[in-house]
């Protein structure tokens, strides 16, 4: 999603958010994630205005303060920003891929089912198996922080047994143009 | 003043959502909660990523010199024989060795970007053209100052502060963009760029030329 974006093209411009409708997003990230009311407070403190940026393709960036905390594409789910999900790793499933597919990762490539189930990969236990088209973090072997964050195009449980194809969609990775704004 | 109170209340009980209400969500537990603190992430000061993935990046020999320099112990975390070691974990020996030739690649390739990326900033010119307009009026036009990564909008505001004129970013014929300022100011503009007065740094004077453009009417 974010393998080309350029700031002066691909924003066609920034709005504040109206106070009901901030509302009804900070119930969403409250379902949606796994993060405290106290945690969420501390990232976007109540007072602190959202300010919409809009983008190409019905891409929607919020900033606080300029920077960057989350975005979403048409309406569908909340996407943390990289640098918060690094920042409060535990708010999103996670998932890890081998060494070997970082590389692709890096590049920008979807994630092929193979690299989960294989030895370095990790997909949570079947109890608590994530769905399809749900917002994951997406981790590597061998490595502490958050590579990217991602949607899945197969539940965990399929991802097993198909074991082929594209299992989670990349949205955003360490180095894309979006990883390299840091305030808009 | 009471309907006020009630207001606010009533406000309180729709968000709770944000509220930190610690009798609601904990009810035995006698700590309120916290928001709890950030994990810190280091960040590569050369190519911005996580020290653990600079070794994916274009530019590891450089990220490896930032970090020796500036968090010794990191380095030896991701750096030292133990560490390399046990990072080639799963993965065979021959790929092992493909990755590091394709990084040392990159790296090069990288380089040679860079290389001439500079080597093209340092050969373009910058214009600045002094434009009649009516017999004794002129507009300057200054072309090429974005290629030495200068914000033209930033810069067409210096330029208007300071000579207190009207100063914009607009497209000439062919559709590059330059700067015009109203009025004949081309060598305070020089005299600007040589002493890289504000946002107008790293331009060299000799690519700097001034060009006269009379209306061709008389």
């Amino acid at each position: 999603m974010f393998k080309k974006f350029q700031p002066s093209t691909d924003i066609s411009g920034q709005t504040p958010v109206k106070s009901s409708v901030q509302r009804s997003i900070r119930s969403a990230i409250l379902e949606q994630w796994k993060i405290e009311p106290e945690t969420l407070e501390a990232v976007w403190p109540k007072k602190e205005g959202l300010v919409l940026v809009k983008c190409r393709e019905h891409l929607s960036i919020y900033t606080v303060h300029g920077e960057p905390i989350f975005f979403q594409h048409f309406d569908g789910p909340i996407y943390p920003t990289l640098r918060l999900l690094h920042k409060y790793p535990y708010i999103l499933p996670m998932v890890r891929v081998d060494r070997g597919a970082i590389r692709f990762l890096l590049a920008g490539a979807h994630m092929m089912c193979p690299g989960f189930t294989s030895k370095g990969g990790y997909l949570p236990p079947a109890e608590e198996g994530v769905a399809a088209g749900v917002p994951v973090a997406i981790y590597a072997e061998g490595k502490e922080h958050a590579v990217g964050v991602g949607i899945t195009k197969l539940g965990t449980e399929e991802i097993k047994q198909v074991n082929k194809g594209v299992g989670v969609e990349t949205v955003t990775y360490v180095g894309d143009d979006f990883w390299a704004i840091q305030s808009l | 003043m009471p309907a006020k109170k009630n207001r606010d209340k009533g406000d309180k009980s729709t968000t709770t959502t944000t509220e930190p209400t610690p009798v609601a969500i904990e009810p035995e537990g006698p700590p309120p909660p916290e928001p709890r603190p950030p994990v810190q992430v280091l960040y590569c000061g050369v190519c911005t990523f996580p020290v653990e993935y600079c070794e994916f990046g274009s530019s590891l020999t450089r990220c490896k010199e930032w970090l020796h320099e500036h968090d010794l112990e990191a380095y030896n975390k991701y750096y030292s024989e133990e560490a390399l070691q046990a990072k080639i974990g799963t993965l065979s020996l021959e790929a092992q060795s493909k990755l590091e030739k394709d990084t040392a690649k990159k790296e090069a390739k990288a380089e040679a970007k860079a290389d001439a990326a500079l080597k093209k900033k340092m050969a373009s010119q910058v214009t600045i053209k002094r434009i009649e307009r009516n017999k004794r009026k002129h507009v300057t036009s200054v072309h090429g100052l974005e290629a030495f990564g200068i914000d033209l909008k930033k810069a067409a505001k210096q330029f208007a502060s300071k000579f207190a004129t009207g100063a914009s970013v607009t497209k000439n014929p062919q559709g590059q963009e330059e700067i015009v300022v109203q009025g004949d100011v081309s060598d305070e503009i020089l005299e600007m760029i040589e002493e890289e007065v504000g946002i107008l740094k790293g331009i060299p004077a000799d690519n700097v030329e001034i060009v006269e453009e009379k209306t061709k009417k008389n």
